[in-house]
């Protein structure tokens, strides 16, 4: 049977089940096949259960791929979530809204507003909790995102899968059932509930603000940095334990904050850097720097820095040592940083600096307050005490 | 037996190991470990999922009848690769390589594109849950007609270590898949042709050898039976007696068949009853530690259940196969009851509670919960409809027991089980590709060839091309070596050290070629190889172990030995005559210890023998 074109050869399935690339010429067309009916049977929600929301971005939770294609099938309903996984019939009944079907690296920040409003909906509406199925590459920034985005009374949980879904080892079924029992969890904020190690049993549920992809392969690669995991989720047996630091389901009232401020911008400071880069980001209105350990350019970018601040760009430093905070007082440079005007990010992520300054610039439009604002602790984004090591 | 009556028709699939540098689709080596050196360990649980054709597969589905934590040894030579937590590296070119010249040696038609799939498999065997699978070639012939329809490149499965723990040493080596045709009518036909193919991957050089390295599954049907896969049989001596017996399990099973329909047997309840209750006071330590048990009454199959259908295994081995994957133990039948702490008066009740007949068979599982229970019950139902149905011989995937019967395993898998691996590109194989490939010279040529020029014994030359020490010897014929002496010390001198306990690896293949330039240059004797050995492989070098030999002996000075052996030994030589030269042989090589040729040591011996024989 033809399946497909590849490299300029037909793509045909034996009935062995083995696929072989052949020249075009030596097939011959003996007909069409008759399309499998589709073997979608409706699944009975218990209502007695709590509501919770699933969100989709496009992420694999419960995806199928179309082998003809190679692309991963847009079909997105309860009841294919819950054939998919039956688990998750066991936890709560499940309302879908699919909000894009996009590689997470399309990721932009109109649909990190989408996604926003989206979820404020869906928890005035009722919803016990939310489900954000997110491709992992850029999960971590849509986190943060989110986190300044909603003041959230209920979980809000980012999940995605690092083995495809397509693989009878996938890390999806395991991963979506304990960010189901999460978002059913006393929690009241945004996390990100993925495998805590490369063991099935148990995920980490890390905050949206403090967590990194680590690893490009591994179940995993997401960590918390700076901070301990908020809590976890037991499998198979779904036990949520929180720690003290996790803020608890109910503390905030629900809010929407929607805009933002994409004329932001992030760089890494690398040596030998050219200042010349530098200007590309003129006219921008915030530029965060994943600078060198405690948090330092190269002395020839700070005249160029200077020129950008003082044309009305806010320049937060970062450490591209991902761990520590930064300290511009302890070395020259530093101290000429701070003189051009340089804001200290604090023990923020570079990433989530980013976010944070789009939604900064956005929701503040005095520069002098949104300084300000940016070494503010507003959602778990910066600690005020180093507390955790390596 | 007249197996060609009966319409025997079998095939075979033949995996073989590739002795390659590093493995398929990671740059691991491909060497195995000792499990107690784990690294590290993990653990995992597989789910069944939807193929591209949109269904599950059969066997799959089997599988996840009970759900299982697989654990997984990892090792400093294994990666993320093994672990499932990396995608895999291209297909490695060496193994591409191998099994495309196994391709040409069968004259078979390479793939133009090869396109690697992913077969479920969901028994743990795999961290993916798939193996990864490639068909290369197809069309190749056999001697005698027959045909290999395919050879395909596969990654080797984690080695079970016990139940659900498995090493991943072993996950990934490459390995060939060769399938012939249904071309094989009698048992000894399915042997002869395993031994044929296994020769000719041999020939390749580049095949692991020893216990586990290859591996036959074997298909087999008679005329009214059905297609089985036999999985796993690693022993080519074993190959036949598998066939018979399962022929003779086929016979069986349609006899069973024939007999049931007489009786009118039935199995039509939809469940199993509840008596747990029924052996709340029982003495058997299985049936107490239940918390539910389960029985059903199988109408006409008493006597039938506990029948032989081939040696050790009956038609009640069968459903309790099937009741395994359930997670129980196995099962209980009244045609092997009262035993087992099971008593007679628990039988008799246990017959009126369920209104079961004399002619009746009663089934009893033993399960953890309810729902195990009623699992295996059902599996015993399906099982038993089946022996009573229009083809009582389930096709089926079975593996090997000791000494040739098997268990069922599986359903035969269907095609939904293969998808594409889309992490791995294809593989285009053109033309100047193909007609590269060398094809090496069949061992069994290569033997004819040793017999026609060395003048070696066939026997001989067949296991030193069978040898992996083939190439030492090639290289030591290049280099002037006697082929005698080479072929001697490789199949004999080192067989008869190994015996004695040495550590023959211990001795590098440069030490024997150095010997044998000693032997042949004068140096040393013949007979001093094995003492030369014995030092090496305690940690002499080839030098020292040369020098520690006795000075070699001048013919005068072995004269003399020679006469004052016979001296001592005069009334002994009076009376054997010629006869004696045997015994004295040893004694003059011992007093000698090896520093002297043989033949010259017989030679002067025979002189003497005589001189001392013959009245002056």
């Amino acid at each position: 049977m033809y399946i497909t074109g590849r490299d300029g050869m037909a793509v045909v399935k034996l009935d062995s089940g083995y696929n072989i690339g052949v020249p075009p010429e030596s097939c011959t067309l003996a007909g069409h096949p008759v399309p499998l009916p589709s073997q979608q049977h409706e699944v009975i929600q218990d209502k007695n259960l709590p509501t919770l929301a699933i969100v989709s971005t496009g992420g694999t939770i419960a995806s199928r791929i179309d082998y003809r294609t190679g692309s991963v099938t847009s079909q997105f309903n309860a009841s294919d979530i819950l054939t998919a996984i039956p688990e998750l019939a066991g936890i709560a009944n499940y309302r879908t809204i699919p909000l894009a079907t996009i590689l997470s690296e399309n990721m932009t920040p109109a649909i990190w507003q989408d996604l926003a409003r989206a979820i404020y909906t869906e928890i005035k509406n009722g919803a016990k909790g939310v489900i954000v199925t997110h491709g992992t590459d850029t999960m971590a920034y849509s986190a943060a995102a989110i986190s300044f985005m909603i003041d959230t009374p209920v979980p809000i949980v980012f999940v995605g899968s690092q083995r495809s879904a397509d693989r009878p080892s996938s890390d999806n079924a395991m991963n979506a059932v304990c960010a189901a029992a999460a978002a059913t969890g006393d929690l009241g904020e945004v996390v990100v509930v993925m495998h805590a190690t490369t063991n099935d049993d148990a995920c980490a549920i890390h905050r949206g603000t403090r967590v990194r992809k680590m690893h490009s392969s591994r179940r995993d690669a997401f960590q918390s940095i700076g901070i301990a995991p908020v809590g976890e989720v037991g499998y198979p047996s779904r036990k949520v334990t929180l720690t003290r630091k996790a803020v608890r389901r109910g503390t905030r009232a629900l809010a929407l904050h929607d805009k933002l401020d994409p004329h932001c911008a992030l760089v890494q400071f690398y040596p030998s850097m050219s200042p010349d880069l530098l200007k590309v980001y003129e006219g921008y209105h915030g530029l965060v720097i994943a600078g060198t350990g405690l948090g330092h350019t190269s002395t020839v970018l700070i005249p160029p820095l200077k020129r950008l601040i003082g044309s009305g760009t806010l320049v937060v430093m970062t450490t591209q040592c991902m761990n520590g905070r930064v300290c511009d007082r302890v070395y020259d440079t530093g101290r000429d940083l701070l003189d051009a005007g340089v804001i200290e990010g604090g023990d923020m992520l570079p990433e989530v600096a980013l976010t944070k300054l789009m939604w900064v610039l956005a929701n503040e439009k005095d520069k002098i307050k949104a300084a300000a604002l940016m070494q503010d602790d507003l959602k778990g984004e910066c600690t005020r005490r180093s507390t955790h090591g390596l | 037996m007249d197996y060609k009556a009966l319409g025997l028709v079998a095939g075979i699939e033949i995996h073989q190991q590739l002795d390659t540098e590093e493995k398929l689709f990671c740059h691991c080596p491909t060497t195995l470990c000792e499990t107690a050196e784990h690294s590290g360990e993990f653990s995992r649980y597989l789910r069944a999922t939807v193929s591209e054709m949109g269904e599950i597969d059969r066997a799959a589905k089997e599988e996840m009848k009970h759900d299982r934590m697989f654990r997984y040894y990892t090792y400093d030579t294994t990666c993320l690769v093994e672990n499932d937590e990396e995608p895999p590296a291209p297909v490695n070119d060496e193994a591409l390589a191998v099994c495309l010249t196994i391709g040409k040696m069968f004259s078979m038609t390479p793939v133009p594109q090869v396109h690697t799939m992913r077969k479920l498999v969901i028994d743990g065997s795999n961290t993916s849950g798939f193996q990864r699978t490639a068909l290369i070639a197809f069309n190749g012939i056999l001697p005698g007609g027959g045909q290999i329809e395919t050879i395909c490149l596969e990654e080797e499965a984690a080695q079970r270590v016990k139940d659900e723990v498995f090493s991943l040493d072993r996950l990934g080596i490459p390995l060939v898949e060769i399938t012939t045709s249904p071309c094989m009518h009698t048992p000894e036909d399915v042997q002869n042709m395993a031994e044929y193919i296994g020769m000719v991957l041999r020939s390749t050089g580049k095949v692991k050898r020893g216990l586990g390295t290859i591996r036959q599954d074997v298909n087999i049907s008679i005329a009214a039976g059905a297609r089985v896969e036999i999985k796993g049989v690693q022993e080519l001596d074993l190959i036949a007696e598998v066939v018979r017996r399962e022929v003779q399990r086929q016979q069986s099973l349609l006899a069973i068949r024939d007999e049931l329909k007489k009786r009118g047997a039935g199995a039509d309840a939809p469940a199993g009853t509840d008596v747990t209750g029924h052996f709340k006071e029982t003495k058997s330590t299985v049936l107490k530690k239940a918390k539910k048990i389960h029985a059903i009454v199988l109408k006409g199959f008493a006597g039938l259940v506990g029948r032989e259908i081939q040696p050790e295994r009956r038609l009640g081995s069968e459903m309790s196969d099937y009741a395994k994957k359930c997670g129980v133990g196995g099962i209980f039948h009244t045609d092997e009851l009262p035993a087992y702490g099971v008593t007679a008066e628990e039988v008799a009740g246990l017959r009126t509670h369920l209104h079961a007949g004399e002619n009746d068979c009663v089934i009893l599982v033993a399960g953890a919960n309810e729902k195990q229970a009623a699992c295996a019950i059902g599996q015993v139902i399906t099982r038993a409809k089946l022996a009573l149905s229009d083809k009582p011989v389930p096709e089926e995937t079975r593996k090997m027991l000791e000494g040739g019967s098997t268990a069922y395993m599986r359903p035969l898998p269907g095609a939904a089980r293969m998808y594409p691996e889309t992490d791995v590109l294809p593989v285009l194989i053109d033309d100047a590709r193909w007609d590269a490939l060398v094809v090496p010279e069949l061992l069994t040529t290569k033997a004819e060839r040793f017999v026609a020029a060395y003048g070696i014994e066939k026997n001989y030359a067949l296991q030193l091309a069978s040898s992996e020490k083939l190439p030492l010897f090639e290289r030591a014929v290049q280099e002037g070596i006697r082929p005698k002496l080479a072929a001697f010390t490789i199949l004999s001198t080192t067989t008869e050290l190994r015996r004695e306990g040495v550590d023959i690896s211990r001795v590098p293949d440069q030490a024997y070629l150095d010997t044998w330039h000693a032997v042949e240059s004068g140096r040393a004797a013949r007979e001093a190889v094995p003492e030369i050995f014995r030092s090496i492989a305690a940690g002499s070098s080839f030098s020292d172990a040369l020098g520690r030999l006795a000075p070699a002996v001048s013919r005068e000075d072995l004269e003399q030995i020679v006469r004052k052996i016979i001296a001592e030994r005069r009334d002994f030589v009076g009376e054997k005559g010629r006869a004696a030269l045997g015994p004295l042989m040893g004694v003059v090589m011992a007093e000698v210890r090896g520093s002297a040729d043989g033949k010259v040591v017989s030679e002067i011996l025979k002189r003497e023998i005589d001189a001392a024989t013959t009245p002056r």
